[in-house]
């Protein structure tokens, strides 16, 4: 694309998202601000998932991360005081901006994942998977007990609605803008190269642990900035939020919308939003016997996933980017073209 | 007994084999020779099933096996020796050579064949408790001849069994494949040692990038000016 | 004194548990090389299905736990050649991310047909009811509980070791390449893994939902993930590891909220997963690494 679409494309989206914010109604904003979210979920683990061949299950500690974190360094002082009378008196005093708490939020969770990262990347991918899903439990178990903080289970209410569209599509941009610099960036081939075949990049001078780990680290930092996003459009947040169900609809976008391309992970990002959420009012209107059939959403979910991995591995996009598609540019090599 | 024609086989999207023609005749030793990456490896495991071909037809005892599972293929009579041993190093070598005979239900010719075994392989027979990753490297190709006895070949596909191996041992094995030969069975025979193979086979092929170059009687290929400066280093 | 060998009581039993799951891992994973998330699944499936067996169908215990071994078995196997059969061949992390959309499949379902809520499992009040003896507090189940895990590990180490399916599934797991060379089925091993591991999950299912009388479709999912610490702690792939791996665990879960300050002990799953951690980064290989762990 020349300059000037993208240009007028960002104009126009800017002109669309303060339409919407001003024009829709409540719900279809949250909606609307729950894919953009959920955009910023789906390619920071694209990272990993997609480009470097690790398979991380650590989204939900990550965002836990990043909003209990935020949640805590925004939430005026007065209620503070009022909801966690123990907290360090640094922390209770402590009130940043919105865009500061962000960033935060986002550095704890890459420092979680780095911490994370030292023993395991070291070994093959299936340990990552088993120790992010454990981070997850650890997260859980944290926010469940340290009271003073966290308040246990009856989790952080009441926080401030700072998320706009504006913010949720500005930061939306923003961390594609970056991930897409990322992948398109010597490091970003260096990840190609340790997916397809370890050895081989490590014999051409990849160095296989850094790179992993740089992807990883990243990953979860934006992670832990979608978990702020989130935690401030919901305005209320308890352990029981950052569950497997979130990890696992993460890594569905991923997969679904195609492993190692960054418009894959946009478009599974969208899809894996609205589809769950057509198919919530489809759980209530099935009703049978006047009971919701809840996990309908969930199993579909599943369902299409299976197919997925049975009959496209590669996702719907096949490691092809937008750019590919307009120029009808042959693709990077697809996660899943070739046997192992 | 074994027809292959035009076999075509693809490494990823390398083709590997382009298109190779070979008879084994009930009773021969045939040799398949040819530098490193020729392809016989290629062949001998696109034979046994572990290899889908691209195209071409195998016929074996006048069934076609090439859409066959691998073991279905060895439950037929044509048995894969691999190259490099392959032995299951956790295993002892008694469970090795009875996994190896696990598809047969004739159990005195089990029986049978693990004494003929032992038999041709003493050291096995002192060493059967133990695990088979302790043995030398040897010890562990008559292992794998051995345990491809078990499973009852008419047809064996022998893949480099003097690789990596001393001038000794090789000595004392390929007797063995001689006395097998002797017994009737079939053999169908890789080697990189091109003299030792052409001394001991009836025919040979030389297979050159994927494709078969010449052919004939061993005696006239160990004859042969291009045999002698391209493999015997003559 | 007494406490401690309360607590010895405690760790055996969860341990017994953690270890008949963790074997069903390590099978499955030496020889696809797949860690089954699907695992700790198979566990709320068999407790749902001792919980219909004794309800509904008003069978006697043992016959409930052998129903739920089978059927948790039968639907490993089914699930085998369904879901994993079809991706042979392609990358180890396809299976992966399938095994997550079955435990994804599997959770949603019982949460669909059977809600969220969690349903009492009673056993027996013969096997349940706490007695005093010498000086400890211990029902009939704690004694369950380890003799049938102890029996059943005897049966699956004999049929591991003498049958010639057993002795295939140890090849497959050392190279399958080989293996269908030595005309093993593999597909038939494979399946036979997934069937026997499956087994063992349900029927520790029904022990853990027995011993707290509670299941709901999330029963199986920690304790499934715990069971791969063990199987590593043993060293993946080591069907003995997975067995020792188990009750190292469940000593090592157990002494910890025993003896760790009042304060930490709501940390007990933390401890676990630190734990994972810690083992990784000092020994990937387990005790009885046989896996080639550490890459490049």
């Amino acid at each position: 694309m020349r300059p000037v679409y993208g240009w007028l494309a960002l104009g126009l989206g800017a002109a669309l998202v303060v339409l919407a914010e001003y024009r829709l109604n409540d719900y279809y904003q949250r909606v609307l601000a729950v894919v953009a979210i959920n955009v910023i979920l789906a390619v920071s683990l694209s990272l990993t998932n997609g480009f470097s061949g690790d398979v991380s299950l650590g989204h939900a500690a990550f965002m836990a991360i990043g909003a209990y974190a935020s949640a805590l360094l925004t939430m005026p002082a007065s209620m503070k005081l009022l909801a966690l009378p123990d907290l360090p008196a640094w922390l209770a005093r402590l009130e940043l901006p919105f865009a500061l708490a962000l960033l935060v939020g986002g550095a704890l969770a890459a420092l979680a994942a780095f911490v994370v990262g030292i023993p395991v990347l070291r070994l093959r991918g299936h340990y990552l998977s088993v120790a992010t899903l454990g981070l997850m439990v650890i997260v859980q178990v944290v926010a469940l007990n340290w009271q003073t903080v966290t308040r246990g289970a009856r989790g952080l209410n009441g926080l401030p609605a700072l998320t706009s569209l504006l913010w949720a599509y500005g930061w939306m941009l923003v961390s594609v803008i970056i991930i897409w610099r990322l992948v398109r960036s010597p490091f970003g081939r260096a990840m190609l190269a340790v997916r397809e075949d370890e050895l081989a990049a490590a014999c051409r001078g990849v160095r296989v642990f850094p790179t992993r780990m740089l992807a990883f680290v990243v990953g979860a930092f934006f992670a832990g900035t979608a978990g702020a996003l989130w935690a401030h459009l919901i305005t209320a947040i308890a352990p029981a939020s950052f569950s497997f169900f979130i990890t696992f609809n993460v890594v569905a976008m991923v997969v679904i919308g195609g492993a190692g391309s960054i418009t894959g992970a946009v478009l599974g990002g969208v899809l894996m939003t609205l589809l769950p959420e057509w198919l919530r009012g489809v759980e209530t209107s099935l009703a049978v016997g006047g009971r919701p059939l809840y996990g309908l959403s969930q199993i579909v979910i599943a369902l299409l996933m299976l197919l997925v991995m049975i009959f496209r591995p590669q996702g719907l996009l096949g490691g092809r980017e937008l750019s590919d598609l307009l120029r009808r540019r042959e693709p990077l090599p697809a996660a899943e073209s070739e046997g192992a | 007994m074994l027809q292959v024609r035009d076999l075509h086989v693809a490494y990823g999207h390398v083709a590997a084999l382009k298109g190779i023609s070979l008879d084994v005749q009930p009773g021969e030793i045939v040799a398949l020779i040819g530098s490193n990456g020729a392809g016989k490896t290629m062949a001998l495991t696109a034979i046994s099933g572990l290899l889908r071909p691209r195209r071409g037809r195998i016929v074996f005892e006048g069934a076609e096996i090439s859409r066959l599972a691998p073991h279905e293929i060895v439950r037929r009579g044509l048995v894969h020796c691999p190259e490099g041993r392959q032995i299951f190093a956790r295993l002892t070598v008694a469970e090795n050579l009875r996994l190896a005979a696990g598809h047969r239900r004739d159990r005195n010719g089990v029986a049978r064949d693990l004494e003929r075994v032992l038999d041709l392989f003493p050291i096995l027979n002192e060493r059967q408790r133990q695990i088979a990753g302790l043995l030398s490297g040897g010890e562990q190709q008559m292992l794998a001849l051995g345990r491809s006895i078990m499973s009852a070949p008419r047809l064996l596909l022998l893949d480099e069994p003097s690789l990596g191996l001393a001038p000794l041992v090789v000595e004392r094995i390929f007797p063995v494949i001689a006395e097998l030969r002797s017994e009737g069975m079939t053999i169908l025979l890789v080697e990189q040692n091109a003299w030792q193979a052409l001394r001991l086979a009836d025919r040979a092929y030389v297979i050159e990038t994927g494709a078969i170059t010449l052919s004939g009687p061993a005696s006239a290929l160990l004859e042969d000016p291009r045999v002698k400066a391209a493999y015997l280093g003559a | 004194m007494t406490y401690l060998l309360q607590q010895t009581v405690n760790a055996l039993n969860l341990g017994s548990i953690y270890a008949l799951v963790a074997i069903g891992l390590t099978i499955v994973y030496g020889i696809l090389r797949l860690i089954n998330f699907a695992h700790g699944d198979m566990m709320t499936l068999g407790a749902y299905v001792a919980l219909a067996a004794l309800s509904a169908l008003v069978l006697p215990v043992w016959s409930a736990l052998l129903f739920a071994m089978i059927v948790a078995g039968a639907i490993g196997v089914i699930i085998e050649r369904l879901a994993y059969r079809p991706l042979r061949g392609s990358r180890e992390v396809a299976m992966l991310i399938t095994s997550l959309a079955i435990s994804s499949l599997i959770q949603n379902s019982a949460t669909m047909a059977l809600t969220a809520q969690p349903r009492p499992l009673r056993l027996p009040a013969e096997l349940t009811r706490r007695v005093e003896w010498a000086g400890l507090t211990i029902a009939p189940i704690d004694g369950v509980i380890l003799l049938l895990s102890i029996a059943l590990m005897a049966l699956l180490s004999l049929f591991v070791k003498y049958t010639t399916i057993g002795i295939a599934m140890r090849a497959c797991s050392e190279r399958v390449q080989t293996a269908h060379l030595m005309g093993v089925n593999v597909n038939r091993v494979i399946a036979v893994a997934f069937g026997v591991s499956a087994a063992l999950a349900g029927v520790a299912g029904v022990l853990w939902s027995g011993k707290f009388g509670l299941v709901d479709p999330f029963t199986g999912f920690v304790p499934g993930l715990k069971a791969f610490v063990a199987a590593v702690i043993g060293g993946v792939g080591s069907i003995p590891g997975a067995m020792v791996g188990g009750y190292l665990l469940g000593f090592a879960e157990v002494f910890f909220v025993a003896f760790a300050p009042p304060a930490l002990s709501g940390y007990r799953d933390a401890f676990v997963f630190v734990l994972l951690l810690a083992i990784l980064l000092v020994r990937p290989a387990g005790l009885f690494g046989l896996e080639e762990g550490r890459r490049a």
